[in-house]
């Protein structure tokens, strides 16, 4: 197996050293809501605000030109990170305030456009008619379905999406009944946060353009998990949030083509995202200023920077590698236990570390419950993903996910946790 | 280990045999009710007897985890044919007791004090108060129909 040296890893991460539970060691698989923070982020952190700390494109001495050049480096880092253009890299809180991001440019540029307003060269890509089509997939999380469904509801625009199929995939054969020369964007996650799919974003990429529709890809799941590079995925817009690639909570950056940037309405408004202000209009700053409002977080860039520092040392191909054998393993030994249900891929083809699951006659929350108990911190529920347990006629699922601090022995710990639930309910196995 | 303290034995029966369950057709009230982070979900229906309106039918279906199934299973044995008055002390008593302001009184909660444990975890309370508050929602309603009635 190629696995990394998670003794080694996992001594960076200061959380990972205390117990919970009476003493119980920390075995932390809640990675896919939220990842821990090794040291080198936190000192990072806490650097830009013992020695540079001062509000970002704001003022002219000394501080405020130390803080905007580490916010400014900290975007070129991750820029690299993605392969993408510096300038087309857009901090916003989180993926979600990403994802809203796109779907407002829709909204404010179908609201300009009906009063006669100007717009920006090429926003009459992003003005919604009546009946026009956007399209998501039947495995998405809440944050990248329900700002859709809003952009519908106000524009009377259309919501379609792709099906899953019975074994957790993407059902490839609706990318060609769905799509149509109405469909305005295609909105789909590259890697599902409950079933652990990863999707070919190369057919949908295909697809979409062909029918000329821009494509959104939720790179949550994907950003931090394996190498991603913006110009070989051939997407217009990638989302992501730093809190699940060791970054720290409140920073998420959403990456977009430099002419569709361009092209698009600002979102939130108001300081810093301006060109010249009067009384009764104002013009806006080229992107990505013009979607950055307010003094933005330029700690928590400079700790997103870091935590792509420390990915880059371990290489995102051996992260990959090193879930994929961690998901092998856990797919394996799961799958070997009577009583116990995979959601999701069975096999570790095209598949990330989001291992969901049920258990015989024993609901989630009391298998989370059990799982707590011994110190496995797992996520119970729907995972912001309900339809995907509509979809599987599953109330809720248990989920473990996997990071780059979680070794072997975490699984067995998972695997005799679900034992321990088994017997405590009293189920025949 | 705490887990015996939160799924007493008593718990586990409820949710295992749980009583009540099961919907009625013409109702004075009925509400769903969901648990947004988890999805766990009861439709409780409450009927005022006419010919004695301190005797309030309860009936409701569910599905979730153990403990909310057995915290509707207790409600049922609880406050079915009780008065809305007897209902409304009850579940002001399972709230206290959640918040931890005050001690599990079995003269009012039957069963119920069994679910004492769950005020150790915090993310489990509102599993065990699912369907205490559908059932003060439903009574609400039902009272509102009778004095519109
Ligand atoms: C696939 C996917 N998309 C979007 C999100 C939303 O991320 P955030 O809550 O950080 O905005 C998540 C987080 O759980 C996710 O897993």
């Amino acid at each position: 197996m190629t696995l990394l040296d998670v003794a080694r890893i996992a001594a960076d991460f200061p959380i990972l050293g205390r117990t919970v539970r009476d003493g119980q060691r920390l075995v932390y698989l809640d990675s896919g809501a939220t990842s821990q923070k090794p040291r080198q982020v936190l000192d990072a952190e806490r650097e830009f605000y013992e020695k540079h700390n001062a509000a970002v494109h704001r003022g002219a001495h000394q501080l405020a030109e130390e803080a905007t050049d580490a916010f400014e480096s900290a975007r070129l880092t991750i820029a690299q990170f993605v392969g993408a253009q510096t300038d087309d890299i857009v901090f916003t809180k989180n993926a979600t305030e990403a994802i809203n991001l796109v779907s407002y440019a829709f909204l404010n540029a179908t609201l300009k456009a009906g009063r006669g307003m100007s717009l920006p060269d090429g926003a009459q890509r992003f003005v919604l008619a009546e009946g026009d089509e956007i399209v998501v997939s039947e495995m998405e999380h809440h944050a990248n379905l329900v700002p859709w469904q809003e952009l519908c509801d106000k524009t009377g625009a259309v919501l379609k999406w792709i099906g899953l199929t019975d074994d957790g995939r993407l059902n490839y054969n609706d990318l060609e009944t769905v799509l149509n020369s109405r469909t305005k964007i295609v909105a789909i996650t590259q890697q599902s946060n409950l079933l652990g799919t990863i999707n070919d974003v190369g057919a949908i990429v295909a697809a979409a353009h062909g029918v000329g529709a821009l494509v959104l890809l939720d790179a949550c799941q994907s950003v931090p998990h394996m190498p991603v590079d913006v110009a070989a995925l051939g997407v217009d817009f990638i989302a992501w949030s730093g809190h699940k690639m060791l970054g720290p909570l409140g920073i998420g950056c959403l990456w977009g083509r430099a002419e569709l940037l361009a092209a698009m309405p600002p979102f939130i408004t108001g300081g810093s995202m301006i060109e010249t202000v009067q009384m009764d209009r104002s013009t806006f700053a080229l992107p990505p200023k013009r979607f950055e409002a307010g003094v933005p977080m330029a700690a928590q860039a400079v700790g997103l920077a870091a935590a792509v520092n420390y990915l880059n040392a371990i290489g995102m191909d051996k992260v990959q590698a090193h879930e994929h054998a961690l998901t092998s393993y856990a797919l394996g030994a799961l799958g070997d236990m009577p009583g116990v249900r995979i959601i999701g891929p069975l096999d570790s083809r095209d598949r990330g570390s989001a291992v969901s699951f049920v258990v015989d006659d024993i609901h989630p929350h009391d298998v989370g419950q059990v799982l707590d108990e011994h110190g496995v911190e797992v996520r119970v529920g729907h995972h912001c993903a309900w339809p995907v347990c509509r979809r599987y006629s599953v109330p809720a699922t248990t989920r473990a996910t996997f990071y780059i601090y979680n070794g072997i022995e975490d699984v067995d710990a998972l695997v005799s946790g679900i034992q321990s639930a088994q017997q405590f309910f009293g189920v025949s196995v | 280990m705490k887990l015996e303290n939160m799924y007493q034995e008593i718990i586990l029966d409820h949710y295992r045999h749980p009583h009540g369950k099961g919907l009625r057709e013409n109702v004075d009230a009925q509400v769903h009710h969901v648990n947004p982070t988890c999805g766990d979900e009861i439709t409780l229906q409450v009927t005022i007897d006419p010919e004695n309106p301190d005797r309030v039918i309860v009936s409701y279906d569910n599905q979730g985890c153990s403990i909310s199934q057995a915290s509707a299973s207790i409600l049922f044995d609880q406050l079915n044919n009780q008065s809305i008055q007897t209902g409304m002390t009850a579940v002001d008593h399972m709230v206290a007791m959640m918040q931890r302001t005050e001690e599990p009184n079995e003269d009012v909660l039957g069963d119920g004090i069994a679910l004492v444990g769950v005020a150790q975890y915090p993310a489990r309370v509102k599993c065990a108060l699912l369907s205490w508050m559908a059932w003060k929602d439903a009574a609400i309603q039902a009272q509102g129909e009778e004095s519109h009635a």
